[in-house]
């Protein structure tokens, strides 16, 4: 037992409520915001480094042992999403300093960004479903907020949308943790996962089973992802990264969570479910990916498409496949959060969303053009990078597992990724330089801090890729393994 | 009473589904909310209705109603409370702005 596991929930819940009372004072908001970003850096830092070597870190809430209180458990994992998680949400604070403008920040941006960070560690420490489903809705309020602040006719159009399938699917969740409770008695992850052996994943179970993974999927993208670009494209480019970056995540991580720990005995129903969710999310995002003509949307089918790969580890459950789909996933936020910034960027140097209306962004701008397509290699996962690593182990595993075609699909979309980032960055950056509807004057320089920040850490983590797996496979050893979890929370 | 429960449960569900495929706002608010209201007799009914007493922790009690799930419908209700309030304000809001509480031609334009 150690109180590790949760500073890094209560460090961006203070500061959320600090700002509150700093309203009109947005200098110290700036301040208090970075300063509370790099505390959770050295935070998650010293709590992997613990994990490293003492094992699974839980902390039980009030001192009630495990099935009976609530439980914070960090393993690997969630600790290395939370890591990646509060690096990414850094470089975008420092993004949005520049690009969220006075009138958003005066109207509690900070609060809500800070909130949402609550939200999203929260779902990655927690140990008990419906506790899950508390830091769902928190990290959901402050992404309503987050996309309808402005109040722009297509902000507002989007929040309405957004809303409603967010509570359909809420409504869902606790309807699962419902007949869960009615059918095993209890909500401790790692409790559930020793009631679900005991009887027998079937029947029921598999039917409660597979409404968490609609209820996950509408949450993640997976295949039901028709909310998705709409919803994404509606606020600004610093919202849009750290929604695309850590959102669709954390229901990856439910995902992962359930199906690893608690309903991984009839993989023959579930993960061929999640395997054929994974193909069909992959090939429909890349094919919007390949049709849409202007960037938002180009780079919210970005985000569809990856996370029908990360599943498609799950799916394929072996050792590598997972190590996998845990390394992706951390190459992912970095590189996400880094294209939507870009993204943000070319848009508001171009003046618009539009390809058609852009072009020789190059000549004015070529430290961005060239950045952005080093980010483009890494996204595809040419050797150097970090997107390498993953992918080789993801595919590694995928033909593991016999699943030639999903291999296959796999790769082919890593081509529709290429293509259309390329599209973006032929038609924007080369050609000739159109007439500019209205250039707004940017400061550059602020961003270019977290900027060259992300890709630094994406190259770094592409040349380190023995030294980071050594961490992500102690977190593929958990996932693989449960009893590692459920003894680490039920010793005590 | 665990079958008027269920019945119960199975009509909020279909009222709430009915008004959220509507086309004016409102009815979809009301919708959401019947709905959540669904799911919380939904978790009350599944943890099992009249076990016995008060769930007064002595050491003697041998049956008694399990406490859990009032304390997890009493979380979600305090949610579904805050994200329905937050719907009404963006409804007025989106009102104020679009001009229409009307679905189908919030959609119509594109900007």
């Amino acid at each position: 037992m150690s109180n590790l596991p949760v500073f890094p929930i209560l460090i961006p819940l203070c500061t959320a409520v600090i700002l509150m009372f700093l309203k009109d004072k947005i200098a110290v908001q700036r301040f208090i915001s970075a300063l509370s970003a790099i505390l959770n850096i050295g935070v998650c830092l010293i709590l992997v480094n613990r994990i490293d070597q003492n094992g699974i870190q839980t902390l039980n809430m009030g001192g009630w042992m495990p099935p009976y209180g609530i439980v914070f458990v960090a393993d690997m994992f969630a600790a290395l999403l939370v890591l990646t998680a509060s690096i990414v949400s850094f470089a975008i604070l420092l993004y949005s300093f520049r690009s969220i403008g006075v009138e958003r920040e005066r109207t509690y941006y900070y609060t809500f960004f800070h909130f949402l960070l609550v939200g999203v560690y929260g779902s990655f420490l927690t140990g008990d479903i419906f506790n899950l489903f508390v830091f769902f809705e928190v990290m959901l309020i402050s992404s309503y907020a987050l996309i309808s602040l402005g109040g722009t006719k297509l902000q507002l159009r989007e929040t309405v949308k957004y809303l409603l399938i967010n509570i359909v699917s809420s409504t869902l969740f606790v309807a699962a943790v419902a007949y869960l409770y009615a059918a095993v008695g209890t909500l401790n992850m790692a409790h559930l996962s020793l009631r679900v052996a005991e009887l027998g994943q079937g029947g029921v179970l598999n039917v409660i089973a597979m409404m968490f993974l609609i209820v996950f999927s509408l949450k993640s993208g997976l295949l039901l992802f028709f909310w998705l670009p709409g919803s994404y494209a509606a606020p600004p480019s610093a919202v849009r990264a750290l929604f695309g970056a850590l959102l669709t995540k954390v229901g990856l991580y439910a995902i992962f969570r359930t199906f690893t720990l608690i309903f991984y005995h009839d993989p023959g129903l579930t993960h061929t479910w999640i395997a054929w969710m994974a193909a069909a999310t992959m090939i429909l995002g890349g094919i919007g990916a390949v049709a849409y003509n202007d960037i938002a949307r180009i780079l919210n089918y970005n985000v569809i498409i990856s996370v029908g790969f990360v599943a498609f580890g799950l799916a394929a459950a072996t050792g590598d496949s997972l190590d996998g789909a845990v390394f992706y996933l951390m190459h992912d936020m970095l590189a996400k959060g880094l294209m939507f910034i870009l993204g943000g960027i070319i848009i508001s140097i171009a003046g618009t969303d539009r390809l058609k209306d852009m072009g020789g962004l190059i000549k004015r701008y070529p430290f961005i053009g060239w950045m952005f397509f080093t980010l483009a290699l890494a996204l595809v996962g040419i050797p150097p990078l970090s997107g390498f690593a993953g992918k080789v182990l993801l595919i590694r595993g995928g033909l593991d597992a016999g699943m030639l075609t999903m291999s296959l699909i796999g790769l082919a979309s890593s081509l529709l990724v290429l293509y259309s980032l390329m599209k973006v960055f032929r038609l924007a950056f080369w050609g000739d330089e159109k007439e500019q509807v209205k250039r707004e004057p940017i400061k550059l320089k602020g961003v270019t801090v977290s900027v060259v920040g992300l890709l630094v850490l994406i190259i770094l983590m592409g040349f380190g890729s023995e030294w980071v797996y050594s961490y992500v496979s102690q977190a593929g050893d958990v996932l693989a393994n449960p009893t590692l979890y459920i003894e680490a929370v039920m010793k005590e | 009473m665990e079958l008027m429960m269920s019945l119960a449960v199975g009509v909020l569900f279909a009222i709430g589904v009915y008004l959220i495929l509507s086309k004016t706002l409102l009815r979809i608010i009301l919708g959401t909310s019947l709905l959540t209201h669904g799911v919380h007799l939904l978790l009350l009914t599944m943890a099992g209705l009249k076990t016995g007493a008060a769930p007064i922790l002595d050491g003697q009690t041998e049956a008694y109603v399990d406490p859990l799930p009032q304390a997890l419908i009493l979380t979600s209700i305090v949610i579904s409370f805050g994200v329905t309030a937050f719907f009404f304000v963006l409804a007025y809001r989106a009102y104020k702005t679009l001009g229409t509480d009307d679905i189908d031609s919030i959609e119509g334009d594109e900007q």
